[in-house]
This record gives C-alpha cells, sequence and structure tokens, in this order.
C-alpha cells in the first residue's frame, strides 16, 4: 500500500526497538473481549486508476453544467471559480497544514485568515468577523444562541422568510436548551411583516434574511430600528454574499450580528458541503463570539505577525464554559473566499454582483411578458419566485426531460406558494439559454 | 548529528492585501453583459464594498508567497496530538474536484444526483461495518457537530422515555468539546478523574453514575493514548443506569479493523473524517464528523437521510423522530468523497495494517524519547505517546521552549500542554504515513533540544529562530486585539 512506507526490515527492527516479537503484541491492552473477531468486510484495495474509474462514473450520474441548464439557487449558488482560486488553495502548504496553533510555523494561514476577516467585515459593514464556521445555518444558530447570552432574554423571532433549512438547524440547536423560537410571517410582498414585532416582547434577537430566501431585499433599516426599540438584536443574515456588491450592507442598516453563508464567494458547491459560515459582529461583542478569531501581533524583532486570539472564549480552554463547542471549523473555505474577493477587487464585485442582478431581471421580465406569474412584487437580487402557465410543479417535470432544472419546486416548503418555484439567475447564466427556458416555458 | 532537516531559504516578504493594488484593477474575467442594464432603486444600494483592486499575478504572487510561510504534512513531520495528521492522498484531491460533483447542486433532484447519492450510501455501510453499529448519518460538519449530534441524540433518547436527566460523565482526559458540547444540551459535565494508570476505573463510573446522568462521554483510544480497557464493564454499569455511551472516535486511528467501538459497548460514536480517513486539515478545517448509533437509536438522527428504494438512492425526511438537520444541507461531500476514496484505496487488510502501524510508530518513539523525557503513564502507548516536562524543570526550560525550538529543527511540534492532566504534556501523535528514517530525524532532534536545554537553554529560549518571524507576542494579542486591517 503506497500510503504505507514501512518496509517488512523497518518493522522489525522497529518492533525490536519496543521488544516485540509481533505487531499483534502492540495490542496487548486491548482485552481480548474487545477484540474484532474477523476481517472487515469491504471492498478489496483498489487501484489508483480503477478508483479513479469508479468515481468517475459516479460523478457522471450528476446532472451538472454544461449538459444540463440549473436554474437552482436556494442557499448554493453557480458563480464561477476563477482557475487562480483553484490554484492557489490546491497549494498543499495551506491544504496539509491544521489549525495555526504554533503560529510562527503558519504565518501563510494566519496571514489569509486575518485578510479574509478584514475583507468579510468589510463586505459586511462589520466590525469583527471569525475566521469561519461550518456553513450559513450553523453560523445562524451560533448568532442566536450569541444573542441570548448577550440579552439575557430566552426568546428569539425568525422571519418564515429565512431559507427554510437554516430555520429547521436553528431548531435543532435550539431543542435542548428551553428558549424560545417564534416565526414572524412574510407579507405578499415576499417581505417579512416587521409590524408583527411591535406584538412581541423580550427578544434577544430578530433574525432576517436579506435577500431572503424568495430573493426579495428586505428593510434592515426599519427591522433595525424596530428590533433595537424593543431591546432585541438584529441578526441579519444572507446565503448570497455576491449580493452586498450592489447592496447596502447589513452592518450601514444597523445589524448587530450578521451570519451568512459564503459559498458564492469561490466555492464549489460541491453536493452542498464544506462552505463557509460567516459570522461578524460589532466590536463590542468579540469577546463572547463563537468560533475562532487571527489577531495582529509582532514578534520579538519588532515585526508584524499573527496568531490566534481570545482564546479564552474557546473550548479548550474554557470547556463547558466555552461560547461554542467548535474545534475544526471551514479555514481553506474562508481563505478561498478570500481569495476570490482579492481577485474580484471593489470595483470588479460591484460589477458582477449588476451582471446578476441584470441577468435575473433579463429572466423575470422575459417570463411574465410570456405569460408567467412573478409571484412577489419586492426588489430582488439574482432570485426570483415565479409561477408557470400549466402548473410550476408539472412544467418543471417536463423540463428536467430536457435537460432544464428550473428551479426548485417551494410547495413543500410553503403550502400557500405551492405550484411556485424559485429560480436563480448567475454570471454564468447568457441569454441564449435564458431565451431557450422562457420558449420552453410556454410552449 | 547528519545535517538537520530545518533551514533557511530564501522567503519573500509581501505586505497585506490592501496594502498593494491601484483602483481599477481586476483580476476577474469580467464579460461583457448580453443583458439591458436594469438598476436596482438606490434607495437599496451601497457604495459596495472597500476591497483592493489587484490584477491576476498581483493575486497569485500573493498567495504563493504565503504558502511559502507554512508548514504541511507534505511538509514535514507533523506530530500533533489526537490531531492524526496523516498523509492526505493526491487523488482524493482529483477526484474531488470531478466537475460532476463540484459543480453539483445540492437540491438537484434524487435521479439527476444518483453518482452522489449512491456514494453517501455506500460510504454509510463501510462507515458502519469500520464502527459496528447500525446507523449513521454524514451530516455533521466536524467532529465537534459530531458530539454535538449526539448529545441532541440523548437528549431525545431520554425525553422520550419520560424522564429528562441533567448530568454527563466525562473523563478528566476528555477534548475541551466534550464538555462544550454536553454544555449546548444543557447537560452539566461531571468530571471523571482517571485512575493511577491513565485510565477509567468501573468504579469510579460506578460511583458517579445516578439516575440524574444522561450518559458518558469516552474517547477510546484516550488523549493519554491508552486503551479504556474497562469499558465493557463500564458501559455495562452506564446502561444498568438507564445512560447512554458516547464513543468520540478522534482516536478511531488507533484501531480500526481490531476494535468495533458498537460491540464493546459503545452506543453512539463520532468520526473524523479528516483524522482517521486522510483527508486534509485545511489549516483548521474543513473537517466532518459523521455520526453512528446502534439500531434503536437510529430514529433520532438527522434529516435527511440517504435511503435506497428498488435501487435508487433518494433523501428522505420522513423519520418523525430525529433529532433535525443539523446543516444546511447533507453534510460536507466533498470531505465525505475523499474518505470515500481513502477506504475503497485501503480496502480491509490497508486499513487495519494503517492502525497496526499508526500503533508501532508511537511506541517507537515512545521508547525512544523516554530516557530524556518523562512519560505521563508507564503502560505501552496505542497511537500516541504522551510525556510530561518533569525531567526538565530543574533547568528552567518549559514545554513551550522545547516545541519552539523544534521548529528549528523543522519538525511541526507535537500537541502541548494537553491532556490538562499531565504537567506540561507532550502529546505525540506521528501516524502510520511517517517513515522510520522521519521518525529518526525527529527523534535525532528532539533529543538534541534537551540537551541544548540543558548546555545552552538560550537557544530554547530565543527559537525559533529560522521561521519567517521569531517568537509572536500572544498576550499582546489578546489584550489589544487588533482583528481586522
Amino acid at each position: 500500500m503506497r500510503y504505507l512506507p514501512h518496509t517488512d526490515e523497518d518493522i522489525a527492527a522497529m518492533l525490536g526497538v519496543v521488544g516485540l516479537k509481533e505487531l499483534d503484541d502492540l495490542f496487548a491492552a486491548v482485552p481480548e473481549e474487545c477484540r474484532f473477531g474477523r476481517a472487515l468486510y469491504l471492498p478489496e484495495a483498489m487501484s489508483e486508476w480503477a478508483l479513479e474509474e469508479h468515481v468517475g462514473r459516479l460523478a457522471g450520474r450528476m446532472a451538472v453544467s454544461p449538459a444540463y441548464s440549473v436554474y437552482l439557487g436556494a442557499g448554493s449558488y453557480d458563480h464561477y471559480i476563477p482557475a487562480t482560486v483553484t490554484s492557489l488553495l490546491g497549494r498543499s502548504e495551506f491544504v496539509t497544514s491544521y489549525t495555526p496553533y504554533q503560529p510562527e510555523m503558519l504565518q501563510g494561514t494566519l496571514q489569509g485568515i486575518y485578510e479574509y476577516q478584514t475583507l468579510a467585515a468589510r463586505l459586511l459593514g462589520m466590525e469583527v468577523a471569525t475566521a469561519s464556521h461550518y456553513d450559513g445555518a450553523t453560523a445562524l444558530a451560533e448568532a442566536l444562541l450569541m444573542s441570548v447570552r448577550i440579552t439575557g432574554r430566552k426568546r428569539v423571532a425568525l422571519s418564515r422568510a429565512i431559507h427554510p433549512h437554516y430555520r429547521q438547524v436553528v431548531r435543532t440547536y435550539f431543542a435542548p436548551t428551553g428558549y424560545e423560537l417564534l416565526e414572524i410571517p412574510f407579507l405578499e410582498t415576499g417581505l417579512t411583516d416587521l409590524a408583527r414585532l411591535d406584538e412581541i416582547r423580550d427578544l434577544a434577537a430578530v433574525a432576517l434574511h436579506s435577500p431572503n430566501f424568495f430573493g426579495c431585499i428586505e428593510n434592515l433599516q426599519t427591522a433595525a430600528e424596530r428590533a433595537h426599540s424593543g431591546g432585541a438584536l438584529l441578526v441579519a443574515g444572507f446565503t448570497e454574499a455576491l449580493a452586498f456588491g450592489l447592496l447596502k450592507s447589513p452592518g450601514s442598516q444597523g445589524a448587530d450580528i450578521v451570519a451568512g453563508e459564503g459559498q458564492s464567494l469561490g466555492i464549489p458547491r460541491s453536493f452542498g458541503g464544506p462552505a463557509l459560515g460567516v459570522l461578524a459582529s460589532r466590536k463590542q461583542h468579540m469577546r463572547i463570539l463563537p468560533g475562532r478569531l487571527v489577531g495582529k501581533t509582532k514578534d520579538r524583532d519588532g515585526r508584524r505577525g499573527f496568531v490566534l486570539t481570545l482564546a479564552t472564549r474557546e473550548q479548550h480552554i474554557r470547556r463547558e464554559k466555552a461560547t461554542s463547542n467548535i474545534c475544526s471549523n471551514n479555514s481553506l473555505c474562508a481563505l478561498a473566499a478570500a481569495m476570490y474577493m482579492a481577485s474580484l477587487g471593489g470595483t470588479g464585485i460591484r460589477e458582477l454582483a449588476a451582471l446578476n442582478h441584470d441577468k435575473a431581471e433579463y429572466l423575470k421580465s422575459a417570463l411574465r411578458d410570456a405569460g408567467c406569474v412573478i409571484r412577489f412584487s419586492s426588489p430582488t437580487f439574482n432570485e426570483f419566485v415565479v409561477g408557470f402557465p400549466g402548473g410550476f410543479d408539472a412544467q418543471h417535470r417536463r423540463l428536467l426531460e430536457k435537460k432544464i432544472v428550473a428551479g426548485l419546486p417551494l410547495g413543500g416548503y410553503y403550502p400557500e406558494l405551492a405550484d411556485h418555484g424559485l429560480l436563480c439567475v448567475t454570471e454564468t447564466c447568457n441569454r441564449e439559454k435564458m431565451d431557450r427556458l422562457v420558449r420552453e416555458v410556454v410552449s | 548529528m547528519s545535517e538537520p532537516l530545518g533551514t533557511t531559504g530564501l522567503i519573500l516578504n509581501e505586505p497585506l492585501l490592501w496594502e498593494k493594488g491601484k483602483k481599477g484593477r481586476c483580476g476577474f474575467s469580467m464579460p461583457p453583459s448580453d443583458v439591458p442594464r436594469n438598476p436596482l432603486p438606490a434607495e437599496l444600494t451601497g457604495d459596495g464594498p472597500d476591497f483592493p483592486d489587484l490584477s491576476e499575478i498581483e493575486v497569485v504572487r500573493h498567495y504563493t508567497r504565503l504558502s511559502t510561510w507554512n508548514f504541511g504534512v507534505d511538509t514535514g513531520l507533523y506530530p500533533l496530538g489526537s490531531c492524526t495528521m496523516k498523509y492526505n492522498p493526491k487523488i482524493n484531491e482529483k477526484l474531488a474536484g470531478l466537475p460532476g460533483f463540484a459543480a453539483a447542486h445540492p437540491l438537484l433532484p434524487a435521479e439527476l444526483s444518483q453518482g452522489a447519492l449512491q456514494l453517501m450510501f455506500e460510504l454509510e455501510r463501510y462507515l458502519l461495518e469500520i464502527s459496528g453499529l447500525d446507523a449513521v448519518t454524514l451530516q455533521p460538519a466536524a467532529g465537534a457537530q459530531g458530539e454535538l449530534t449526539g448529545m441532541l441524540i440523548i437528549h431525545a433518547y431520554h425525553r422520550l422515555r419520560g424522564k429528562q436527566r441533567t448530568k454527563i460523565l466525562i473523563p478528566d482526559t476528555a477534548h475541551g468539546t466534550n464538555p462544550a458540547s454536553a454544555a449546548l444540551c444543557g447537560y452539566l459535565p461531571i468530571p471523571i478523574p482517571s485512575g493511577p494508570d491513565g485510565i477509567l476505573l468501573s468504579e469510579t463510573v460506578a460511583a458517579l453514575m445516578d439516575s440524574e446522568t444522561a450518559g458518558i462521554m469516552i474517547t477510546n483510544p484516550n488523549t493519554l493514548g491508552l486503551f479504556e480497557g474497562n469499558i465493557r464493564e463500564i458501559a455495562q454499569i452506564v446502561h444498568d443506569r438507564g445512560g447512554l455511551v458516547y464513543g468520540d472516535g478522534a482516536n478511531m486511528n488507533a484501531v480500526l479493523g481490531i476494535v468495533r467501538p458498537g460491540e464493546i459497548g459503545v452506543d453512539i460514536l463520532h468520526l473524523n473524517l479528516h483524522k482517521t480517513f486522510s483527508s486534509p486539515h485545511g489549516g483548521g478545517g474543513p473537517g466532518a464528523g459523521p455520526v453512528a448509533v446502534r439500531k434503536d437509536l437510529g430514529r433520532f438522527l438527522p434529516v435527511p437521510r440517504v435511503v435506497e428504494r428498488n435501487g435508487a438512492y433518494e433523501l428522505s425526511e420522513d423519520f418523525p423522530g430525529s433529532v433535525g438537520r443539523v446543516v444546511a444541507f447533507h453534510g460536507h461531500f466533498g470531505i465525505l468523497l475523499r474518505a470515500y476514496a481513502y477506504i475503497l484505496s485501503m480496502g480491509p487488510d490497508g486499513l487495519k495494517k494503517a492502525s497496526r502501524l499508526a500503533v508501532l510508530n508511537a511506541n517507537y518513539i515512545r521508547e525512544k524519547l523516554k530516557d530524556v523525557l518523562h512519560l505521563a503513564f508507564d503502560p505501552p502507548c496505542m497511537h500516541e505517546c504522551v510525556f510530561s516536562d518533569q525531567k526538565q524543570q530543574g533547568s528552567g526550560i518549559t514545554t513551550l521552549e522545547m516545541a519552539k525550538r523544534l521548529m528549528d529543527y523543522g519538525y511541526h511540534p507535537p500537541t502541548i500542554y494537553f491532556p490538562l492532566i499531565v504537567h506540561g504534556a507532550i502529546m505525540i501523535e506521528p501516524t502510520e504515513t511517517e517513515t522510520k528514517e522521519d521518525l529518526d530525524g525527529f527523534i535525532e532532534a528532539f533529543r538534541s533540544v534537551i540537551q541544548e536545554a540543558k548546555k545552552n537553554p538560550g537557544l530554547l529560549r530565543e527559537a525559533p529562530v529560522r521561521c519567517k518571524v521569531k517568537r509572536l507576542d500572544e498576550i499582546a494579542a489578546a489584550r489589544n486585539p487588533c482583528l481586522t486591517g
């Protein structure tokens, strides 16, 4: 086996040093009644090329571009990843290192994550961003638990226009805590009914996604004012990070904590993971933030360097009193996001965000002109909810046979949106494909 | 002594991203638009983020230079105890990049994602065979999230039985994630002291296990690198008193094909795919922490789960007792894929041999260093060995200083100051993928460092001197945090 370098002579020599005869003798401490009595029943070892052929065959059974036109967003987006990002991220000095507990040896990762924290904070208009969480859903759950710690209140409100899976994850995290979770309905506009907030007292936090699950851009400023007037924090989330190339940042509109998904920033969809949980807050809350943080410092010669810092929040120091149990995070994905943001630059991200919006608007108006129902009137970024003539679900099924995945049917998530679907368009789509989709829908 | 591995070469300085570039540059291929401009209402738009504008070559040089300041398994021996820094096969990276998988949307209809679902289904079967358990979820994103999932299952189990319990037993050698995960479910962690030989004693558990205790979390082999030989008896005590046994599989690399946790009393087990199953650590993650359970606990596993119907695979949420979803989609599929490829590359014999060689390598280091470093506990170890700094205490040299000096010799230091019950702990886990020559080099380097501690301790206090930076001031960083630039 090529990953195991020991020759028979090596093994004999090493066993000699430890004073044993056979490899089995190494397990003397394992009582007989704990030993597994047979060989593992697993496929026999495959050669590298047989494995490549096998996994290649499995990969061939997936519907991806260019064979398929996929109009799915809903928390995972088809943005082009520059070859530079893939290539640089593949450098094994980044890939095969671990958490930089020994900072002098891992300045590459540490400066890279410090830069990520900075760019993420700038993107969101916040003061501090953590080194990463698992995904947007767990970041949201952590943000809400954090709001409970900050305010001492035990009740949070979530907009129903937050991604349904994210709400499920929050429910899972909250189930054993006894904290109360309320849901705020959405209006016919596709926006959260913020007036409902006035009826609820003692909230630790109000959580919104903007753009929300329907692609609609929420009024975070009003949400922040209403939350703050009742002493609650505003937790602003998102699934489409690229939107902030164009939209006002959540921070500039009064969000106290921002928790979202950074997959759009140079990370492959990879059937849903690994992605990137982005968590950011105001500076006043940095000592309560869950997750790792990289900080700037100096070495003995006074040169700039970076270290993991504020570790007294973390489980390896504080154990049960830590602000979270997180240990492994999604560091390499954060590094990918930094590379991507650096590649786009301030000018590029604005242009790319506008391109996404314009393309989605093109498809939206073409579908509307062709007799489809655009469900919500509010402005959207690159996703929107639509009903097709002849019924969304039937058309969606029919189009699959034509190798078009026409978005996500919503009836399973929202009974009131039965026979509607969520469509997404990014820069990778072109006019020709969109025109074809419209023709197929009305044909 | 042969020429040391650690040396100095030409390393280039590199400023921060925003100290470079010029407004108007772009490192991204921006196409002309083929649709009309359609601006959003002005009240919704901002100025856009204040990012530096860089050209492609500036981005490439930036990250290439940064990478040269890093040390990875591909660079050299990385014996971080409890982290299992084994070699990360290149073929796995290649397979994870196949467009069919890398570009696959998680919400594709089942009939259009059979390849990924089949892979997940088969990986589940393999992990069940390895763990000796009956049902598994691949969803947890890391070991700690696997622990949380396990705690949620224990919580749901007791709730269903009609009486919630308040405490969890956790050995004093446990990873910090164990008590932190238990606390997230509202459980009070009760520390169990280890016995004189570094393993848990049944009577200690018996004295603590009561009707208010929901279960126990055991890492086996434990973080001292010792097999918990009383596990079956301990599990019996916990079960008899209505509790569940959670197995932390962080150290599973020691016992593949040798011990199946499901057969020795473990009810719930997480596996770290980024440790035992070779997926890379990525400078801190992403990992993956699948959780396997015994049959009657399967109902509590997170949804969705992969199911097979008439030869086709689909994702099902039809499990009413489930604790719910723990991540947005189906877990870290890209990591699952690498573990799947690893298991198929190794085969059953290769996996067992990997564990045997991991244990051999650890014992070899233990034997070769035990005359100069104090062994925390006497019995032979499993996959890692733990020393204390007792023999160095007279010299005024600490574990930290020895660790820093090892860097100058070209080795990543071991895990230090953990487990907490060992004074100045030095926890060495070489893994099976290291050659005898590399182990000999590490041993020789460590012995030199210990010699230097006696003869020239200044070298240790100054260390490291061959890295990109010298000793960094971590206290100043925490006192006056600067987290963004």
